[in-house]
């Protein structure tokens, strides 16, 4: 446990790669890009800022409880802020993340399309890859999901339905 | 209650209000829309005519739902009144809302919510854009976040329209129908008045009637696509429109729905 010395940083960072996503239990929220900044006051308070990935996800406040207590749990007193800007991407995942996410049965995001035009319909987007047997043969079923960050594929070749993590 | 001093009755003429700021009301603007729809979507979650629909619905009332937390949580910060987004979204009044329109519409059959959906989707791509190079930082930051949602809102309902007009004669028809119902509706989204001038003067707004332009012409070329027409013109707004509070009779009956557990229950907490 932590005794009376000012936390490190690096040690919030380490308690902070236990703390998983709720939804996507294979990824912590440092994997997830949701951390985006943490500070250590002279005093010691820890200060975490946060980006929701969605708007709307549901997981965002216990995500922020789930930082909390994991942080006190570890001796800190700490505190979590929300930041908008810049707006979170799935381009923030790398690469060992994505390699978690295939394991675990979800197709990792492709990259996402920033600029073009403001209404782009029956675009051409390259098919996810099978999470499964790892075909190209797939085809995009909804790009809504079980979750805000999800769309539903399917897979011609081993003839499954998948989930893809959404690229935005 | 006798012996006291006598109270006066009360007035019915109601005392006049402060001027409202108009970044509060601008905030309430953008904030109402995305709530009022997001409920009217939400009302889909269960009835939906597939069930892949009826979960690309519910998720567009969601993000819609967080859009609308963003910017109500903001217009509460902004007003200084202690009020956060659960005060402003249950504890408001008809009047107060400061939503337009066409979103509070009841949603009628599946091409009527898509025909919505894809007018009010073009409108927030066309919005947003523009105010995620606000002089508000705050404010540009929101829209940034949410115009990455609204993107794939407007691929959804566009694709939606093409399918149902370029569709058969049976959908063909019903969406030709909603989109003829609904014009009428589409002036007050980018009817212009102070608050909009005062905006667009402190380089926190945009100049909307550049942007109906350019939502004129991303809603035509898809319509048109869909081997769908629209009117000519739609009729000029008669007197107040749902961005000073005056609304149709359909909002009173949503908001009694939304705010009922919130109000018969106040400061409950699960």
């Amino acid at each position: 446990m932590v005794g009376a010395a000012a936390p490190t940083r690096d040690a919030v960072l380490a308690v902070l790669d236990e703390v998983m996503d709720p939804e996507v239990p294979v990824l912590s929220v440092r994997e997830l890009g949701i951390v985006r900044e943490v500070e250590v006051a002279g005093d010691g308070a820890v200060t975490v800022t946060v980006t929701p990935t969605y708007s709307g996800c549901p997981a965002i406040q216990v995500i922020e409880q789930d930082i909390l207590s994991a942080l006190e749990q570890a001796g800190y007193r700490a505190s979590v802020r929300t930041t908008y800007a810049p707006a979170w991407t799935s381009d923030w995942i790398e690469s060992a993340a994505r390699a978690k996410l295939k394991a675990y049965g979800i197709a990792p995001p492709g990259r996402s399309e920033s600029g073009g035009g403001l209404v782009q319909l029956m675009r051409h987007r390259a098919a996810a890859q099978c999470p499964y047997c790892d075909s190209r043969d797939t085809e995009l079923r909804s790009e809504f999901g079980s979750t805000a960050c999800k769309s539903v594929c399917w897979c011609r070749a081993c003839r499954q339905p998948f989930e893809e993590f959404k690229a935005i | 209650m006798t012996g006291g001093p006598a109270t006066p009755a009360p007035s019915i003429v109601p005392a006049p209000r402060q001027a409202p700021d108009a970044l509060v009301e601008y905030l309430l603007r953008l904030g109402d829309d995305r709530l009022v729809l997001g409920h009217r979507l939400s009302e889909w979650c269960g009835h939906g005519p597939i069930l892949e629909e009826d979960i690309a619905l519910s998720n567009v009332a969601l993000d819609l739902l967080g859009q609308a937390t963003m910017f109500l949580r903001l217009a509460g910060q902004v007003e200084g009144r202690g009020r956060d987004e659960d005060a402003l979204a249950y504890f408001r009044e008809v009047v107060d809302f400061r939503n337009c329109q066409l979103v509070e519409l009841p949603n009628g059959d599946f091409g009527f919510t898509i025909a919505r959906q894809f007018l009010f989707d073009v409108h927030a791509v066309v919005v947003l854009d523009a105010l995620s190079r606000s002089g508000n930082a705050e404010l540009a930051a929101i829209a940034a976040k949410s115009l990455k949602e609204a993107k794939y809102h407007v691929r959804h309902s566009g694709e939606w329209v093409l399918k149902l007009g370029d569709g058969t004669a049976e959908s063909h028809q019903r969406i030709q129908r909603a989109f003829d119902a609904l014009w009428r509706f589409t002036p007050e989204l980018f009817a212009a008045d102070v608050v909009d001038a005062a905006m667009l003067a402190a380089g926190v707004g945009p100049d909307l009637a550049a942007l109906q332009a350019v939502w004129d012409g991303l809603v035509r070329d898809v319509v048109e696509r869909a081997t769908l027409s629209l009117p000519h013109a739609a009729p000029p707004i008669a007197g107040r429109s749902g961005r000073q509070g005056s609304h149709t009779e359909a909002l009173g009956h949503l908001l009694a729905e939304m705010q009922i557990v919130a109000r018969s229950h106040p400061g409950a907490k699960w």
